[in-house]
């Protein structure tokens, strides 16, 4: 605790490596919420774009009210009402499943009306045929129309997820000591915030980097 | 109920910030977004490379962690702005990375051939751009666009988190000092989705005259 260099505009390389593992630790953190949270917007996603398909006007416009009301308002509020006002009427969760919860609600609005788009982009024929063929309606779903659905969105599904990735910072508010959680504890202790905060944004942008490389690889593969 | 409506001037009061931020860096990221967008056309290094670096940059890392880093670094080497002005000029910056995506696809998106009818009707080349090639590609940015504007007013609730003074942020301090966070949070989630509803309704309606066909040329996230 020496060091107070709130004015101090060197690069201390010692408060770089003093800061390392617990920021190596905050982005396991913040992985591992990515992970979560994004399963739980694909499988939130997708069951909202099949139901609504359905013939139930109701369901229908119930559900395009939920997408609209999450997509248009700040996934910060919504992390504030989840884990402030949650609680007090329900059970009060960790701050990280509150963090995932948060992150895969807000995410699933998204990934719902991307993976309507997909399951629109595959062609009537392929219904028609399932139909001809007397499968199941259950099996066309799962065998025919979303491997088709899902390779179209692929790309896009991999934006999204970079963009959760990179959201996942606002956990931090809701006390998660993921990896902008774990910079900025360490800083206010030390007021070393030139170093700790520069690392952070190295790491965001190595991963976030090889991210969308990945997902460029991936869409060029499956460009035909 | 009461409760809300002796709030309510500081929430308004917020959301005015809140209006002011969006216009504001919006207004600014479009500038930058296009100013860079174009440039990345040139084709010299020396203007696209750090295009480039910058671009790839702000749109890699964490809106959070910049807001963060341009709140606390840049004093430390001396550069000082009012929290307001940090925070627009990291939205813009931020925003502006991604409209300037959306503008140089959009223009490369023209037919070809309308360049080459420009050149060789011997049009210099900003005519060029400005009569023949930008014309045909802001439609193509459009329905990017009104995405973007949408997601700058969720964007500005960031800036709280460095002390100024919009909707979010005037409602944290009330629940620090009144308590009842159910009230305030639910206002404020209430306030915004009214702030969104004419960028809503504008996302429709680009969407409706774009049709299919825009939608491929352009990501629009």
């Amino acid at each position: 605790m020496e060091d107070k260099g709130a004015n101090d505009m060197t690069f201390s390389l010692q408060t770089m490596l003093d800061v390392l593992p617990a920021l190596l630790r905050g982005t396991v953190v913040t992985l591992q919420a990515t992970a979560a949270g994004f399963l739980l917007a694909l499988a939130l996603g997708l069951v909202l774009a099949i139901a609504r398909r359905g013939s139930n006007r109701a369901i229908v416009m119930v559900i395009d009210l939920f997408v609209t009301v999450i997509r248009s308002t700040p996934l910060l509020i919504q992390l504030y009402l989840l884990f402030y006002v949650l609680p007090l009427y329900g059970p009060s969760l960790s701050p990280l499943v509150t963090g995932v919860l948060g992150l895969g609600v807000h995410y699933s609005s998204y990934l719902s009306e991307v993976f309507r788009a997909g399951i629109d982009a595959v062609p009537k024929g392929q219904w028609e045929a399932s139909v001809a063929l007397q499968m199941p309606r259950a099996k066309t779903w799962y065998r025919i129309i979303l491997p088709q659905a899902f390779r179209i969105v692929l790309p896009q599904i991999g934006n999204y997820m970079i963009s959760m990735y990179k959201h996942a910072s606002l956990l931090a508010t809701i006390t998660v000591v993921e990896l902008l959680g774990a910079a900025l504890n360490y800083a206010g202790e030390t007021f070393r915030y030139l170093e700790v905060l520069t690392i952070v944004g190295v790491i965001y942008f190595i991963i976030g980097y090889i991210f969308s490389r990945l997902i460029k690889y991936i869409e060029l593969k499956l460009a035909y | 109920m009461d409760f809300v409506l002796q709030i309510y001037p500081a929430l308004l009061r917020g959301a005015l910030v809140t209006v002011l931020l969006t216009v504001m860096s919006g207004a600014a990221a479009l500038a930058v977004g296009f100013a860079v967008g174009l440039a990345r056309l040139i084709p010299s290094r020396w203007v696209s490379v750090p295009l480039t670096i910058y671009v790839e940059v702000f749109r890699n890392t964490s809106s959070l962690v910049q807001i963060f880093y341009f709140f606390f670094v840049l004093p430390l080497v001396g550069i000082r702005f009012e929290a307001f002005t940090t925070g627009c000029a990291v939205l813009a910056l931020n925003f502006g990375a991604y409209l300037s995506e959306v503008v140089r696809s959009a223009i490369l998106s023209v037919d070809k051939g309308q360049y080459h009818a420009a050149v060789a009707l011997n049009m210099p080349v900003l005519l060029r751009y400005r009569r023949i090639i930008i014309p045909q590609a802001i439609p193509v940015m459009l329905p990017a666009f009104g995405n973007y504007a949408l997601e700058m007013l969720k964007a500005t609730s960031l800036v709280s988190l460095i002390t100024i003074t919009e909707l979010t942020f005037s409602g944290a301090q009330l629940v620090q000092f009144y308590g009842h966070p159910t009230e305030i949070y639910l206002s404020i989630f209430v306030i915004y989705l009214i702030l969104a509803i004419p960028f809503i309704v504008l996302n429709r309606n680009l969407e409706k005259r774009a049709g299919g066909k825009w939608k491929t040329r352009v990501p629009t996230t």
